[in-house]
């Protein structure tokens, strides 16, 4: 039972941790360019994108 | 300065003829095992297509053929346009494609025939494990080999989840295959009882994470922004849900074994674990959902955005659902119940299924080069899988509330109300026909699906090898700005991200393992625990090979509701010899912890032989082949001989008397049998069960 004590220090120690990680993360700008990597996969330009006409017409 | 290359699209064709191929398979397996559960005969009186052989077959086919192929299907996509290269090497991916193929194939074969190892997921034997293992390894050099010759130095977030997709299957595989083989198809597992029970959870759970999930967040994460035009909502959400989700998942194992044997540390881990997934788990859903801000327009028009709407939806209900159910006090109610069916498949069908129909309706007009050959058809499949999902899941959450508060209702006068188990179970088969139906409905669509693609393809041609161009990556690469950043440079080391996420993942198990494994006091030893008898142990075989575990647990947990019903509750010492271990998760059928000595040896045979005389209405199958069958008592010594290796304290020597003690104690049974007037020869199958069944529980039984 005693062992709980030491296992709620650690478990604060480190949410205190990634608390400061997260922290340090947002104050060093780590994340100050999050765009260019999302948009870049758009920007694919397929060939078969290219070549696939959108139609609406329906076999079925 | 730019290179031309072609993106192999036959591969990516290849894994989706697979997919929708073993999808079929699977689901049909499925729906067979689904109407056997209301209607026995179903098993057509064979020993290869009844329940406990099938639905492994089920889970195995679903899994590992029909997720595990458009899992590939999707890398294989992504990951060469992503990166801007052709796969590694096309011989590797041919390899890749046949093996895992052929993988399946002697799945289908072995299931059926029995050779199970019955832990859950990862049923099969130890010669299709190494093949596995083989098949897994290339893909990963496959899957490295293109990252190393990227044309694109940076590794879009969806490559992430692949990379941790290949690391932590691997671990999860590996260590849960540790077996030592007794023959060409039987192996018993390194560990024993508590144990074991450890390992098979985080196998199991960490199954649906890294094989269910990850990779399917990585393709939303490709998929979902192409699909929509729309780049994903929040590139930061995404690097804090990847390392969150992949550190914490590991951990959740141990809510599958709640008011177990399980040291009770290891299963508050567990809970904690699992509550703290919800953050993790919502942010892979709302990023998924919000990237189609502004886009939801064209979901009310394109079928294919529907189908991932619903799975992200379906994705975000089942991660909610998870961490209740991991609660102590829902998991009382919920555990061994069909709450917990209906849990997997709102998974299953909405997460892996919808993504899969939606990614397919995407990919393959356009490896084919011809629009989807009817948008009415794909409306109809969304709708009827839809409904299907929701037939499926309602009626077998009403059957788990149900059963699970009969099982623990008391009358006023402190007895059970329904001692009966059998009582709660025919309550609740009407809801097993519903099931069925909506299975059908769900494998309808799939079918209309198949026919709408075949379609497609007949309309177009395949462009095999699609070109493509883009600049060689520069040897002398200066990162300015933002991609100087630590995440960013990581996002530019594959190797380096892949370590690291190894060492996050295997924190949360080694945490759990190690003291389970080495501190003694989890496991109190019981002195009056003794290894099995020979004809015990073939018994255990037989019960292992039947399936039995599908339908009856051997875990009776400390609620006066169990006590009351089965005996005494299970002790952590009870299963130091059970390799493997056989708590079950399912009780379709009463637990079995305390069977024996409950009723007489006639009675077994009887109730194996058509159990409708002995308990009408029953659903369970009757086992006639194990009284036809000769019992095989050839494997009798290598398996004492194993057992011992493993730890089980046979004496020296015991292996060459173990089969004349099997004979004289199968003699007693049949003798016994034949007071009852029943006859039948002591070397045939149906008496060394019996004897297993006649031990289960007794060696610390109060009389």
């Amino acid at each position: 039972m005693n062992m709980i004590y030491l296992l709620i220090g650690c478990s604060i120690l480190l949410a205190l941790m990634f608390l400061l990680a997260f922290f340090w993360m947002i104050k060093s700008g780590q994340n100050d360019d999050t765009f260019t990597p999302a948009v870049r996969i758009l920007f694919d330009d397929e060939v078969a994108e290219r070549e696939i006409q959108i139609s609406d017409e329906d076999h079925a | 300065m730019t290179e031309k290359f072609y993106y192999d699209n036959k591969i990516v064709r290849n894994f989706a003829v697979a997919t929708i191929v073993w999808g079929i398979i699977g689901m049909t397996v499925g729906l067979l095992a689904a109407m056997q559960l209301f209607k026995p005969e179903l098993n057509m009186g064979s020993q290869y297509t009844t329940f406990g052989r099938i639905r492994p077959l089920h889970t195995n086919a679903v899994i590992f053929a029909f997720v595990g192929n458009a899992i590939f299907m999707g890398v294989y996509y992504s990951l060469q346009r992503l990166l801007k290269a052709r796969m590694f090497s096309d011989m590797l991916s041919k390899i890749h494609f046949w093996g895992w193929q052929l993988i399946i194939v002697s799945a289908v074969i072995t299931l059926p025939l029995g050779f199970t190892s019955s832990h859950e997921y990862a049923e099969l034997e130890w010669p299709i494990d190494i093949a596995i293992t083989v098949i897994w390894v290339v893909f990963g050099i496959n899957m490295f080999g293109t990252i190393i010759k990227r044309r694109e130095q940076h590794m879009y977030v969806a490559i992430w989840f692949y990379i941790a997709t290949f690391v932590t299957v691997a671990v999860l595989h590996i260590v849960n295959s540790f077996q030592l083989p007794i023959s060409l198809f039987k192996s018993y597992y390194l560990y024993a009882g508590v144990q074991d029970a450890l390992v098979q959870w985080w196998y199991g759970h960490n199954a649906v994470a890294f094989f269910l999930t990850t990779p399917y967040l990585g393709m939303m994460y490709y998929f979902l922004p192409k699909m929509a035009n729309r780049p994903v909502y929040s590139y930061k959400l995404s690097i804090l849900h990847f390392w969150s989700l992949i550190f914490i998942y590991i951990w959740a194992g141990p809510h599958h074994l709640l008011y177990t044997s399980l040291p009770s540390w290891a299963q508050s881990l567990g809970v904690v674990f699992s509550i703290m997934l919800i953050a993790p788990s919502w942010g892979g859903m709302i990023n998924g959902l919000l990237t189609l801000r502004g886009a939801w327009d064209k979901v009310r028009e394109d079928a294919t955005l529907k189908f991932m709407v619903v799975g992200l939806t379906a994705y975000g209900m089942a991660t909610f659902e998870g961490p209740m159910l991991a609660l102590k006090q829902i998991n009382a109610i919920a555990h061994y119940t069909d709450w917990i069916v209906a849990h997997v498949h709102v998974g299953a069908l909405g997460w892996n299924g919808f993504l899969t129909f939606g990614i397919l309706y995407w990919l393959i007009p356009r490896i084919y080069r011809t629009p989807l050959y009817s948008k009415k058809l794909a409306a109809f499949h969304f709708w009827i899988g839809t409904l299907g999902i929701i037939f499926y899941a309602v009626p077998l959450y009403f059957a788990g509330f149900t059963q699970g508060l009969m099982w623990k209702q008391f009358t006023e006068d402190g007895m059970l109300k329904y001692p009966n188990f059998l009582e709660t179970l025919l309550q609740i088969i009407p809801m097993y026909v519903l099931r069925a139906i909506g299975g059908a409905m769900y494998l309808i669509g799939v079918i209309v699906m198949t026919y709408n693609i075949i379609k497609t393809a007949r309309a177009g041609k395949l462009l095999a090898n699609e070109p493509a161009e883009a600049q060689p990556l520069s040897k002398t690469y200066e990162a300015v700005g933002s991609d100087k950043k630590i995440h960013r440079i990581l996002e530019r080391k594959p190797m380096v991200f892949m370590v690291l996420s190894l060492i996050v993942i295997l924190i949360g198990g080694m945490i759990e393992m190690m003291p389970t494994f080495t501190i003694k006091s989890n496991i109190p030893t019981i002195s009056s625990v003794k290894p099995y008898s020979p004809l015990e142990l073939q018994g255990r075989d037989l019960y292992i090979r039947e399936g039995c575990v599908s339908c009856h647990s051997q875990m009776i947990r400390p609620f006066r509701s169990e006590t009351e019903r089965y005996g005494e509750y299970s002790k952590a010492g009870e299963f130091v010899y059970d390799h493997p271990f056989l708590w079950g998760s399912k009780r379709i059928g009463p637990d079995l912890a305390r069977e024996g000595d409950k009723y007489s040896n006639a009675w077994h045979f009887n109730h194996l032989l058509d159990p409708q005389t002995m308990s009408p209405g029953s659903i369970m199958p009757p086992y006639e082949w194990l009284i036809n069958q000769k019992l095989d008592t050839t494997t009798t010594i290598a398996k004492i001989n194993a057992m011992r290796t493993l730890g089980v304290p046979y004496e020296p020597g015991f292996e060459h008397k173990a089969n004349s003690h099997l004979n004289n104690q199968a003699k007693e049974i049949a003798a016994d049998l034949r007071k009852s007037n029943v006859r039948v020869q002591s070397d045939k199958e149906i008496i060394a069960i019996i004897a297993y069944l006649q031990r289960l529980g007794t060696d610390i039984k109060a009389k």
